[in-house]
């Protein structure tokens, strides 16, 4: 697609990208497992044409929408952004997609609504990781309202100009790239436009742990790991750490947003 | 059954071949974690892998007496060098934690006094330290009948890194969990019910 927004532009120009072995062979994907090439085995046995989206809640035009009604109607774009997981690594990575605000604004968004809640496809018989309750599943994830419509925060159907491979969450999923990588929820099936913060997979597992933010922040710690550093994927067994980037290097398009919260107390 | 032959043979298996065996693969991976053969991202699955086996082979030493009392297998000769492997392994994981993975000598304190997972398994080590250091002929002299209590530090020491991997889990998973269950039951077998034990 072409490359358009204008966003970020001045940060796409200096990232230079991971490369497709390094996006597609490690991943967190826990429908598919837990270890990190769990999801590039076991993805490939998950049906995805013809898929679905379920839109629904506080909105004009409640409905299931196909795949491919959706393409039809959206604008692909480029957009290279870091990913920077909760466990301290990161990536750089191209994606194609669209603004998720254009599909918000596709199915109506009524007055009131606040938040946006997502959820992750559950398809026992093709997802062996769902067989265990690593977590409550379906894998669930939530926005303010505010950050789904900024316009860094896109629905991603490809990377680096190909469709979505299963493992990265086919055939479409949620890039927020501000925030820690387990709120770009993968493989969407619903939506759902609410005036309640709905309940996150990770938050609903350990609370104390993984805040409804989930906004990178150097400077507040996850209990198990620093923030204040990353790893970025692809440097090899002597690969040096970098500094992690308050909002992930996105500062200046998205702090706005959280102006006068004590971002400690909501992380 | 019986191990006799199984036992004699056993005892004709010289440590150095034990030692070699054991320690092939620390070589091995880290030659594959150069070498793009351990994935993407080398230094963590280094640092899990060292970590997996040193807890693989803490379950063999402790499986040792169990396994003598229980099964009549005798591997008795062979528990010191399966118990210094454990421990080469443990120091092989956290070399790689250290200078590899954190790095950085402040975030490495910070993270030792600050997450439990990390602040457990470096007791868990603390507490094998002396146990390596008197795994020797010379030790077990000196030390007479205190290098038994001594080496009763492998029990907590075990727990200990056991519920390191229990820990640093994310969400419910059960492989972590097999391995304390492993550990757990290897402690119970050794608890001596006096109405059960035998003359």
């Amino acid at each position: 697609g072409a490359i358009g927004g204008g966003l970020a532009q001045a940060q796409e120009a200096e990232l230079d990208p991971n490369t497709w072995e390094e996006v597609t062979s490690y991943c967190n994907f826990y429908e598919f497992g837990t270890g990190k090439t769990d999801p590039a085995s076991y993805a490939g046995q998950m049906t995805t044409s013809p898929w679905e989206v379920e839109i629904d809640g506080m909105v004009d035009n409640p409905g299931t929408y196909g795949f491919d009604q959706i393409l039809s109607e959206m604008t692909l774009e480029e957009r290279i952004y870091r990913f920077r997981c909760v466990e301290a690594w990161s990536m750089v990575i191209p994606w194609q997609g669209f603004e998720l605000a254009d599909l918000l604004n596709l199915a109506g968004v009524q007055e009131g609504a606040k938040y946006v809640a997502f959820e992750t496809l559950l398809r026992p018989d093709e997802m062996p990781g769902t067989r265990y309750p690593v977590l409550d599943w379906p894998y669930r994830e939530g926005l303010r309202l505010d950050e789904a419509m900024n316009p860094l925060t896109i629905m991603a159907t490809g990377i680096f100009g190909k469709p979505l491979p299963n493992q990265n969450g086919a055939p479409l999923r949620l890039v927020v790239p501000w925030k820690y990588g387990f709120k770009s929820i993968k493989s969407v099936v619903k939506i759902t436009l609410t005036d309640q913060e709905p309940p996150t997979s990770w938050n609903m597992a350990n609370a104390r742990e993984y805040g409804f933010y989930s906004n990178v922040n150097p400077e507040v710690d996850h209990p198990r790991w620093s923030q204040a550093s990353e790893r970025r994927i692809g440097g090899g067994l002597f690969s040096r750490r970098q500094p992690t980037l308050m909002f992930n290097g996105y500062e200046a398009e998205v702090a706005s947003l959280y102006e006068g919260l004590d971002l400690t107390k909501n992380f | 059954m019986d191990l006799t032959s199984v036992n004699s043979a056993l005892r004709r298996v010289p440590s150095w071949l034990i030692y070699i065996c054991g320690l092939a693969p620390a070589v091995w991976l880290f030659w594959l974690g150069l070498t793009g053969g351990l994935g993407v991202e080398p230094i963590k699955a280094l640092e899990h892998r060292y970590g997996e086996l040193a807890l693989q082979f803490f379950i063999a030493t402790l499986a040792v007496t169990p396994a003598r009392r229980f099964l009549g297998l005798n591997l008795v000769k062979h528990r010191r060098a399966l118990g210094l492997i454990c421990f080469a392994y443990v120091v092989c994981h956290l070399l790689v934690w250290l200078l590899l993975d954190v790095q950085i000598p402040s975030q490495i304190l910070a993270d030792i006094a600050k997450r439990p997972y990390i602040t457990v398994g470096m007791a868990a080590f603390l507490l094998l330290v002396p146990l390596a250091v008197t795994s020797n002929n010379v030790s077990i002299r000196r030390l007479g009948p205190k290098w038994r209590r001594l080496h009763q530090l492998s029990y907590p020491a075990a727990l200990l890194a056991a519920l390191h991997f229990v820990l640093l889990a994310k969400g419910f998973q059960i492989e972590p969990l097999l391995y304390l269950a492993a550990i757990l039951l290897l402690l119970l077998l050794r608890v001596r019910i006096p109405t059960l034990r035998r003359v």
